[in-house]
């Protein structure tokens, strides 16, 4: 190989680069909708005997982005009652919403909602529904309420949670969801 | 072929006339013709004189009475091939002859490879050697260069080890592979080199800015990794090296085959498979941590004494599980995994790696070209390409469980042109050209939105190195580079984040349209960033040596400085990034006092390196969300100052037995806040004894002890959570270190001759003998889990 070929090698060698750093285009990309976000997480309290049902909505439109969850509670339980209770997780970023509820209820045996109160609320919540396995999923459940009262309400959803378990102490697995509600029984 | 030489000299030396004048000399040095180390111990001969001298110790020789006219210089060196040169004598002539220093890549036992050329003159360097690298063929890039003083890393649990350099790490370090500047998405702390460690021959480690030749914005230090040098000569030969290891229950397997011909053709393939499964601590399985690693690498080339074209291309692709219970949902998920003091998921061993996990893939390809002008120096020519492709995978739901989390491929053209004036040794000049294009795809079919967005980046860079020997004691470089980078990135923003940081009134130039609660924006940023280096060497005598350096380094923010915005899920926190970075600007002083000795030998390594516009990611806030509350980690910049030193020692017993020592200490402050700087590595000290016996099979048996202080100094970024379960509020101790630990080690090997020209290398190496529990504080998932546990390994190398 002599100097000519060398410098030939050299300028192919430029030319071709030179084409492929300017054959790139400028399409602008699209924007990216998050499709397991959850924006919405709602309980809904409906009284056995029949009454207005009591919704507490937590929504975080923005993710997470700054913007804090906006926290909704539809009015106050009464004492000494029992509710059917329901969940439903909604992605509100996109129309229409997802549900989110219906991926969870499809992998049940990986996922299982906890509700938990503080000393200071009176009510339990009991009689779950299912997975596959026979273990507590917990996207229905009731809620029975006791004397009058106020304090936190905390609905968890955790996926891969080790299943039986005995509450959130020992369930593991990742939060999926945490959303707090102050409620009041009168 | 040696006796055409002998005649072609003969021949030729009869034309030498005789002159009456005959008390001219001759003088220069023989130097490698590759990186200009000078070769000690060259036989010069002028054929058909009976004329024979010998190099000296620093590569010089010296004819004297020579007559006015043309010889036949023979030029014969144990590691060379044996060359011949012509030469007209007319007055006192000084000439220096570059050999082809190759041959003892052939036979791992010829002379202790000491003559390596310097990568720069006046910056302290450290060498891991082919042998040295063997040792830990099952390790990282990382894990290798964590046995420098000086240097230690930034792990992710313990396959994704990024090298920590003086205290700093990531996008402050490069590494250049083979003459590439690897473009790996190193700006992440989760992101290791894409290097595959038995693809190189050697490995240079430059503390500081160094050589600004590679780049100008090393603040922390430049790693240069190279390929064994292949000898001019008609010869097949190869290596193969299998490696059994306990913990992870796995291996590698690598071979090397290399072909050589006397015309100065040749070509090399190497491949590795490394296959390890879940790595065990003291007590328990780290599940998920298993490695799947491939890599082949081929290159081919002519390689002559003033010109060589060499094509290289290598395939990286390493599958890394992350352990599984490193993966968390927010802060109270964090309070139990912390507390819980044992890892929440043990599983049993598996050799799966299930999400999350990652899979880097890298494509290198380049092309080298120099050539060698006598007047002028040698010009050399490299376009480089690399395909980084990185893919992240999280615990999903649903159609996505199979779907990356993060898939980013960045792709990087480069062009140098370099030019390096080796023509006398009283001034060297050495300069270039560097131009790069880079492009960022990030797919967006991930259900994931963009952690880092798509963007072009354009660098141009020039370059300036000089270096001027005043006398034989002082030596000074001095150099410079100006870079200038443009980027051109397509961001979408969350309209929530673009509000609350005030974009909407201080860039609202930038947007290109709005998409419900996202906005696109085109940001275009310009960085013009200078560099500089001043040393000097002073050389007492054969023993003592002193190294000063100045640096000044310019580094442009990172992608992820600028664009961070989101959770992070390895890391359980959201990270913020500014577009409104600028450069930050270190200035280095780095001295080094270094004795070589027979019998007692060391270097002192004090350093200040004064950081202004310090980009760093510290907490902010507790963000609430639906899935809980997690904290924010913002980028800032602030003035940084990191000060330490490092030492290295080694003293020798008797012929067979040595004794080696190594201390690093730094510490980084901020000095804006007037708080210490997080991940910085804490004091730690190593100690080795190693009997080594050339008569008898080569046998190597050394003991190494290695102890990590507690780091004493670390900023304080607790917190506290609302926990459900228990409705309290509860503190997430993120900054506290782990205690002070102490491991041993033993590495013993043997070399069996099994042929004329193969040889065996049987090496037996146990690390953490006594399977201590420990974690380390700059292992990114020490909250969760010990590091690891003992280690029995086993290495076979058979070279043919």
């Amino acid at each position: 190989m002599n100097t000519y070929k060398f410098s030939t090698l050299v300028i192919i060698t430029l030319f071709s680069s030179l084409f492929i750093a300017c054959s790139s285009d400028d399409d602008a990309p699209v924007p990216v909708n998050e499709e397991e976000l959850i924006t919405t997480v709602t309980v809904t309290l409906t009284p056995t005997g029949g009454g207005t049902a009591i919704t507490l909505e937590s929504s975080d439109l923005d993710g997470d982005g700054p913007n804090d969850p906006v926290i909704t509670v539809s009015g106050d339980l009464a004492a000494m009652t029992t509710y059917n209770g329901a969940v439903v997780l909604l992605n509100e970023t996109v129309t229409p919403a997802d549900n989110i509820t219906s991926e969870v209820q499809a992998e049940a045996e990986e996922h299982q909602f906890f509700y938990t109160t503080n000393a200071s609320l009176d009510l339990t919540t009991s009689n779950y529904d299912l997975d596959a396995n026979m273990n507590p999923l917990g996207i229905t459940f009731d809620l029975t309420t006791g004397a009058a009262s106020t304090g936190t309400f905390t609905v968890t959803l955790r996926h891969e949670p080790t299943k039986p378990n005995t509450g959130l102490a020992d369930a593991g697995g990742e939060t999926d969801i945490s959303s707090t509600f102050t409620v009041t029984v009168q | 072929m040696r006796k055409y030489i002998y005649i072609l000299l003969l021949c030729s030396g009869l034309f030498a006339k005789a002159q009456e004048n005959c008390n001219f000399t001759l003088t220069g040095k023989v130097i490698d013709l590759h990186d200009d180390s000078v070769l000690p111990g060259a036989t010069l001969i002028i054929a058909g004189f009976e004329k024979v001298t010998q190099s000296s110790i620093d590569g010089t020789f010296a004819f004297t009475k020579l007559c006015e006219g043309t010889y036949s210089i023979q030029i014969s060196h144990p590691n060379c091939a044996t060359q011949a040169f012509k030469v007209k004598v007319s007055g006192n002539t000084e000439k220096n002859f570059r050999l082809e220093h190759h041959l003892e890549e052939l036979n791992a036992i010829t002379l202790n490879a000491s003559i390596y050329g310097r990568k720069t003159k006046t910056n302290f360097e450290q060498k891991i050697t082919e042998k040295q690298l063997d040792r830990y063929s099952n390790g990282s890039l990382g894990d290798i260069l964590n046995t420098l003083s000086g240097v230690s890393s930034l792990n992710t649990g313990n396959a994704v080890v990024k090298p920590i350099i003086n205290g700093v790490h990531s996008s402050r370090i490069v590494v250049m592979n083979n003459g590439v500047r690897m473009e790996d998405q190193e700006w992440g702390a989760e992101h290791a080199p894409s290097v595959d460690v038995n693809a190189i021959g050697n490995i240079t480690l430059i503390k500081g800015a160094g050589s600004l030749k590679y780049s100008g914005d090393a603040v922390g230090g430049i790693i240069i990794t190279e390929a064994s040098k292949i000898p001019v000569k008609d010869t097949i030969y190869g290596k193969t090296l299998m490696s059994a290891a306990t913990n992870g229950r796995g291996g590698i397997l690598t071979s090397t085959l290399t072909k050589s011909y006397q015309n100065g053709w040749y070509g090399s393939v190497q491949g590795t498979l490394k296959r390890y499964g879940d790595y065990e601590a003291p007590d328990y399985v780290l599940s998920n941590t298993g490695v799947f690693g491939r890599n082949i690498a081929a290159r081919i080339g002519i390689n002559r004494f003033d010109y060589g074209v060499e094509a290289y291309y290598s395939f990286f692709k390493n599958e890394i599980g992350i352990l599984s219970a490193s993966h968390i949902g927010g802060a109270s998920d964090q309070v139990r995994a912390i507390n819980s003091g044992i890892p929440l998921i043990i599983r049993d061993f598996t050799y799966k790696i299930d999400a999350p996990k990652q899979d880097v893939t890298h494509h290198l390809f380049k092309i080298r070209g120099f050539k060698n002008f006598k007047k002028l120096g040698k010009i050399s020519f490299q376009y480089d390409f690399q395909q980084n492709n990185r893919l992240e995978f999280d615990v999903r739901r649903g159609d996505d469980t199979d779907n990356a989390s993060l898939d980013l491929t960045l792709n990087s053209h480069t062009i140098r042109l370099d030019l390096d004036t080796n023509n006398t040794d009283l001034f060297n000049l050495k300069t270039g050209l560097m131009t790069q294009y880079q492009e960022n795809i990030a797919n967006p079919n991930t259900g994931v939105r963009r952690l880092i967005p798509d963007y072009e980046r354009i660098n141009v860079g020039i370059y300036g190195i000089a270096d001027i020997s005043i006398n034989e004691n002082w030596l000074v470089e001095f150099g410079g580079r100006f870079d200038y980078i443009h980027i051109d990135a397509q961001k979408f923003y969350r309209t929530s984040f673009w509000e609350d940081r005030n974009y909407d009134e201080l860039i609202p130039d930038i947007i290109v349209e709005e998409f419900g609660n996202q906005i696109l924006t085109n940001p275009k940023l310009n960085f013009s960033n200078a560099s500089a280096t001043l040393g000097i060497r002073y050389t007492f005598n054969d023993q003592y040596k002193l190294f000063a350096n100045y640096s000044l380094v310019s580094r442009a923010p990172n992608p992820s400085e600028l664009f961070s915005e989101g959770l992070h899920h390895s890391a359980s926190r959201i990270e913020l990034g500014d577009v409104r970075f600028n450069s930050e600007i270190a200035h280095k002083v780095s001295l080094t006092l270094q004795k070589k000795g027979t019998v007692f030998g060391f270097s002192i390594n004090p350093y200040i390196n004064l950081i202004n516009d310090f980009m760093i990611i510290e907490p902010t806030e507790i963000q609430q969300t639906i899935r809980g509350n997690f904290q924010v980690w913002e980028y800032r910049q602030t003035d940084a100052r990191l000060l330490g030193v490092d030492i290295d020692a080694s003293l020798v017993f008797t012929k067979n037995l040595n004794f080696f020592h190594q201390f690093s200490m730094v510490k980084g402050y901020d000095r804006t806040l007037d708080l210490p700087l997080i991940d910085i590595p804490p004091v730690n000290i190593t100690n080795g004894l190693v009997y080594q016996n050339s008569n008898f099979k080569n046998f190597r048996f050394e003991v190494k002890s290695e102890y990590t202080f507690r780091q004493n100094e670390f900023p304080d970024n607790n917190f506290e959570v609302f926990i459900p379960e228990t409705n309290t509020q509860e503190l997430v101790d993120v900054s506290t270190s782990p205690d002070a630990y102490h491991l041993l080690h033993l590495n013993s090997s043997a070399d069996f001759k099994l042929s004329k020209t193969s040889m065996l290398n049987v090496g037996v190496s146990v690390s953490n003998i006594f399977n201590t529990n420990y974690r380390n504080y700059l292992n990114r998932v020490r909250y969760y889990a010990d590091d690891l546990g003992r280690n029995f390994s086993i290495n076979l190398k058979i070279t043919y």
